[in-house]
């Protein structure tokens, strides 16, 4: 049984306290992301799983090895994991050969260090050296070099912040595809919800140096455990409702919920811009808007709308195929509701 | 889950050394730094010895107070002159359409190889009238504003000159700009110039002698030779380590008012402002300056060798003393390089408080007049280190506690050209500590390293003041050999010493003129 298992970890930089009980298990061979805005402390969560920063109590341990407990630290080179970092920190006077050669035994380095640039597409460009690359191409050695060992675990600090949006896209898809190929556990740490939302199987949002959620990209997507995280991964519409059981009675009359939410209370729901749908003719279950402004981007429409009925927030936000003209439009809700507290501790 | 049990192989040391505040480069560089540092506490104890009757008695003495009215008005003077100056050619070759740019930069920074006591050496040997205050004022600022002009020139190149631009927008004109942006914008760097300036003029002494002026330093020096009053001679050097230290405060408390952003460079330099009808005043007052302060050694120099040796003495041999002078040189190099690795690993790795004050503390001795570092190690030596007075590891150790804050500023320069995160990198592959430093680390800081030996090499080999106090009886250095001619007026003799070592002080300051500028070009044209 191998996975990294982290159980209230708490580290700081000199004393200000930096991670507050972190709990997050990914299991073996996931793409894990801790998505988080930035000075929520996920660097330093990844640092002291690296073994770069001292944990100062809890427990961190990979399979059946504890790495970190606060009193005894394995030290970085002993932990079997591999580490790139947001500008790949390639050895800049090593070629790139070398670079992914560096941690494997002299024997091994000229066959695997084939095999890797081969695996990242950099296939003939083992003896230039870094400063002869592109961005994209360094990120890539980069990664070639820390999966050279067989890591049992591979650690991503914004390892694609530095580069182009197009090619962000595109290397992010080739990264988790090589990472799926090898069946490596990697956990990578980024403030785009894009990145984490396409990247990873599992996502860990991180708050003020806490996770406050773990879950499936789709799931957290849907059903945020607060405002601050249902906001964090998207636009959203949180509409006021009287919440009972599986059903919210909103403006836009009696909602389905996602999960059974107990006892009476008066709370906000989550729906999501593509779950207002638009149309010409009133309804049962229609709230009357007037069409604010409508931008193009691309893929669909953007429209802001401002209802006309009470008990609604001022502005509500829906995503359409076609493109409407100012006026009035009648709007109706698709799928479930979800519903959101406020958050309980600080944002940051 | 399986409950995850206690990983093997965490023996206790381990454990402690892996947990604790200390990485096991600190012990190292604290004792370095230590080292560095504590002979200057020898100059308080030493003064502390004299008593408090002495202490009065030469304290009160009215020769203190014209030593401090002559070090201050001189200090003052020079400074004032060297700031102006240096302002004015930072100005002139970094933000102006000035014909030849880089060549006056160049120029302009040369005088720094020529060493105060050659420089009042060709003065006085030239014109036997150039003495005194006037005379050292002269002489000093000639030496010494490259030292204000290099920083600002290093600032006004980093900064794009949108300021200016924003500026002009808003309807000042290019005085007013000068004047309210540029001026400002440069002020830490003339502040921090300026403060090296009067360091310097506290430390002299080759110069003062040879002008026959007479400043703290001079009198440190002739009362520790002649009068060898060890006790009198560490009194003067407290009160001028005060002067020093207060000097210093004074700019740690005036840098804290005027602050100033770091503007984000662009990447695009500024477009230089037209100088027009000020072109050939530019010009000319441009060559006056090299040419008082470049053109009269060489002039001297030339005029000397030429004349040939107009001595009485028996001759030495130049060659001789050139081969003295490297090797204490390169001992002094190596030590202190040595020395300087793992105080600046210390601070690169760790930005902690503990790891910046210990660097900090290796730079305090830049603070300190050479005649009092010098000073320190005789007292030292004499009650500590018997054995060594006046052997050449003395001499080698007061090289390396004098230019330590040379080799670890260079060291530091080099580590910085290490992209963060390597050494992390390296250990996540499994590679241990040393073997990362000896795969990595090493290899990308090595021409770095052979930079800062070089620089102190050849700083050391043309020192005065501490060699004359530390050198070994009968052995001659360049610069004392010289010294010996010039203080029997064989100027004709000491004209090859003193060629040598100015040749021999060019690279380093070439070295230092790079470093400061960065080696990217500035376009020669407007826009």
């Amino acid at each position: 049984m191998s996975g990294l298992t982290i159980t209230d970890l708490h580290a700081a930089h000199g004393r200000t306290p930096i991670l507050q009980g972190v709990e997050l298990a990914v299991p073996d061979g996931a793409l894990a992301c801790v998505l988080g805005p930035s000075g929520c402390g996920k660097s330093t969560l990844l640092r002291v799983v690296a073994g770069f920063h001292p944990a100062r109590r809890g427990h961190v341990a990979l399979g059946d090895t504890v790495l970190d407990d606060g009193r005894g630290r394995l030290p970085a080179e002993r932990r079997r994991i591999g580490y790139v970092p947001q500008d790949g920190a390639l050895f800049p006077h090593l070629t790139v050969a070398a670079n992914i050669g560096f941690g494997l035994p002299r024997a091994l380095r000229r066959d695997r260090s084939d095999e890797l640039l081969s695996l990242v597409g950099l296939s003939g460009l083992g003896r230039r050296h870094p400063h002869q690359l592109s961005g994209g191409q360094q990120q890539r050695v980069a990664l070639a070099r820390a999966l050279a060992p067989r890591p049992e675990l591979l650690l991503l600090d914004e390892p694609f912040a530095a580069l182009d949006a197009a090619l962000r896209t595109d290397l992010r898809a080739e990264v988790a595809a090589t990472l799926r190929a090898a069946g490596t556990t990697a956990v990578l740490v980024t403030h785009d919800q894009d990145e984490a939302l396409s990247f990873a199987d599992t996502i860990a949002v991180m708050r003020a140096g806490r996770i406050v959620q773990q879950a499936a990209p789709q799931d957290l997507y849907r059903e945020p455990a607060d405002t601050a995280v249902a906001r964090f991964l998207g636009e959203a519409n949180l509409v006021p409702a009287r919440i009972e059981g599986l059903q919210a009675d909103t403006a836009f009359g009696i909602l389905k919920l996602t999960a059974n939410a107990g006892a009476a209370r008066r709370g906000p729901v989550l729906l999501r811009p593509r779950q207002l749908r638009l149309s010409v003719t009133p309804g049962p279950g229609k709230v009357r808007t007037r069409i604010h402004r409508c931008h193009f981007r691309g893929s669909d429409h953007r429209v802001e709308l401002a209802p006309e009925s009470r008990g609604l927030p001022p502005v509500l936000i829906a995503y359409t195929d076609t493109a409407w003209p100012p006026g009035e439009a009648y709007v109706e809700v698709d799928g479930l509701a979800h519903p959101v507290d406020e958050p309980t501790e600080p944002l940051l | 889950m399986t409950t995850p049990h206690r990983a093997e192989g965490l023996s206790p040391l381990r454990r402690w050394r892996a947990n604790g505040p200390l990485s096991p480069l600190a012990p190292v560089a604290f004792a370095v730094v230590a080292l560095v540092v504590s002979p200057l506490a020898f100059v308080a104890v030493q003064a502390a010895q004299a008593g408090w009757d002495q202490a009065q008695r030469l304290l009160g003495r009215p020769v203190l107070a014209t030593l401090i009215t002559n070090t201050v008005t001189l200090a003052a003077a020079v400074t004032f002159a060297t700031a102006v100056i240096g302002f004015g050619a930072a100005y002139l070759t970094e933000r102006t359409d000035l014909p030849g740019r880089r060549w006056w930069t160049v120029l302009l920074a040369l005088p720094l190889a020529v060493p105060e006591f050659v420089r009042g050496y060709s003065w006085v040997s030239l014109w036997p009238s150039v003495h005194g205050y006037w005379g050292a004022v002269l002489v000093m600022t000639c030496s010494l504003y490259p030292l204000v002009m290099l920083p600002v020139a290093a600032t006004l190149r980093r900064t794009d000159g949108a300021a200016e631009e924003v500026s002009r927008s808003l309807g000042r004109g290019p005085w007013a700009t000068l004047w309210r942006v540029t001026v400002p914008l440069a002020r830490p760097a003339l502040a921090g110039g300026a403060l090296l300036v009067s360091l310097y003029l506290l430390g002299e002494y080759g110069a003062f002698a040879m002008l026959r002026y007479t400043t703290f330093a001079t009198a440190i020096f002739t009362e520790y030779k002649l009068g060898f009053d060890a006790a009198s001679a560490s009194l003067l050097t407290s009160v001028l380590v005060a002067l020093a230290l207060l000097l210093v405060g004074l700019d740690a408390w005036a840098g804290r008012r005027g602050r100033t952003t770091r503007a984000g460079s662009t990447g695009r330099s500024a477009a230089p402002a037209a100088l027009g009808r000020w072109r050939l005043p530019s010009l000319a007052a441009l060559a006056a300056v090299v040419a008082l302060s470049l053109g009269v050694p060489l002039y001297a120099l030339g005029y000397w060798l030429v004349k040939g040796d107009s001595t009485s003495l028996p001759p030495a041999s130049v060659w001789s003393s050139a081969l003295t002078t490297l090797g204490y040189a390169v001992s002094a190099a190596l030590v202190s390089t040595a020395a300087a690795v793992p105080v600046a690993l210390y601070g690169w790795r760790r930005g902690t408080w503990l790891a910046r004050s210990a660097e900090r503390a290796a730079y305090l001795t830049r603070a300190l007049p050479g005649i009092a570092v010098a000073l320190s190690v005789v007292y030292f030596a004499i009650r500590y280190a018997q054995p060594l007075y006046q052997q050449p590891p003395m001499l080698v150790a007061g090289y390396v506690i004098l230019f330590f804050p040379l080799a670890l500023t260079a060291v530091r320069a080099a580590l910085a050209q290490v992209p963060p995160g390597v050494e992390e990198v390296a250990r996540s592959l499994g590679t241990r500590p040393l073997a990362v430093l000896a795969r990595v680390t090493l290899p990308l800081v090595l021409p770095g390293l052979g930079a800062a030996a070089a620089m102190v090499a050849l700083t050391a080999s043309t020192e005065l003041t501490a060699t004359l106090l530390l050198r070994p009886t009968g052995t001659q250095t360049l610069a004392t050999q010289f010294w010996v001619y010039t203080s029997g007026l064989a100027y004709g003799a000491a004209a090859p010493y003193a060629a040598l070592m100015v040749l021999m002080s060019v690279p380093p300051v070439l070295l230092l003129t790079r470093r400061a500028l960065g080696s990217h070009p500035t376009p020669e044209t407007p826009r």
